[in-house]
């Protein structure tokens, strides 16, 4: 993938389709050390399943044999000198971490995060979305129940909505120097 | 900077919109739907996604909801677009891109012309 903001919103998909309701999306940049995570309440696999699930063939899909979300990220951050962990536990959620380091020559831009959250935003999903970005111990949060909250019912679909939405993320990213990541 | 706060003035136009449409007796939704599994997401299905959103929000249409699936069966040809209009037969568009996107948009969505050379190709 040629940003690691595709990796994270395909890695989302899988906790999506797990039927999380809440996903955090951490990112943080210090010490040349980039580290995302991807923590779910979702449905979680079980021990055997895990051991496999960094292997492109283990997949539970019936379009295709081949699963190859988590390999891409994993081989993302090992390539760039990082490590790549899955945690999961059945009934209780997974959690994704991968780590790059910040200057190495193969490492992947972190790309669009706006336009990654703006596509997961979406009420045919009832999924909730924390997102938080780190750079340099600089902070912007985007919590999804509070977008939500001040919606007051009105769908977030809207395409209005979700383009202020995206506008917001990118201003805040920017402006936390997020956008040279 | 902006802040979640600031939608309130979003919200609350779109409410009154909102109302306007449940109480007219509009035609049901059209879907524009873009398949997101790893195979479209490398493939650029995103910037499409992105594309449609934009190009429903400028034009202003009401009727239309963009939204994503999993994978559609035919990674080779992703990005994939299927477009479902009320009454009519789906149609799906293969391999497009953000230009294409913005064709099916003006032609197919606004138009009720299907493009047909962004069809699979026998
Ligand atoms: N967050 C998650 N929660 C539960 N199961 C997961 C999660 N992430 C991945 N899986 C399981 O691991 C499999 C492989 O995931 P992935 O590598 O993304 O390929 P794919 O999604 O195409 O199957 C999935 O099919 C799913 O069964
Ligand atoms: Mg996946």
């Amino acid at each position: 993938m040629r940003e690691l903001a595709l990796n994270i919103l395909d890695i989302v998909e899988n906790s999506v389709k797990a039927e999380a309701k809440n996903v955090l999306i951490s990112v943080v940049a210090e010490d040349n050390l980039l580290t995302i995570v991807i923590k779910d309440d979702g449905k979680g696999m079980d021990e055997e399943f895990l051991k496999n699930v960094t292997d492109p063939f283990t997949t539970t899909r019936t379009t295709r044999k081949v699963g190859m979300g988590i390999p891409l990220f994993k081989m993302a951050a090992e390539m760039a000198g990082g490590e790549f962990s899955i945690t999961s536990t059945k009934g209780v959620g997974t959690t994704v971490t991968a780590t790059f380091v910040l200057d190495h020559i193969d490492r992947v831009p972190l790309g669009d995060l706006a336009e990654t959250m703006v596509t997961l935003l979406n009420d045919d999903f009832p999924t909730d979305y924390l997102l938080k970005v780190s750079v340099d111990g600089n902070e912007y949060e985007f919590d999804t129940k509070e977008l939500r909250e001040q919606l007051d019912g009105v769908p977030v679909n809207e395409p209005e909505i979700l383009l202020f939405v995206k506008d917001m993320i990118n201003e805040n990213i920017t402006h936390i120097g997020g956008a040279k990541i | 900077m902006k802040s979640i706060a600031d939608i309130k003035a979003i919200r609350d136009k779109m409410q009154s919109e909102i109302i306007l449409r449940d109480n007219s007796d509009s035609e049901a939704e059209t879907r524009v739907v873009v398949g997101m599994a790893t195979c479209g997401i490398s493939a650029g299905a995103r910037p499409v996604y992105n594309t449609l959103l934009d190009e429903v929000a400028t034009r202003g249409l009401k009727n239309v909801k963009v939204t994503r699936s999993g994978c559609l069966g035919m990674c080779k040809l992703e990005p994939i677009v299927e477009v479902f209009v009320p009454g009519q037969e789906k149609v799906t568009y293969v391999e497009v891109n953000p230009e294409k996107a913005k064709q099916i948009i003006a032609s197919h969505v606004v138009n009720g012309n299907v493009c047909q050379d962004y069809l699979i190709k026998e």
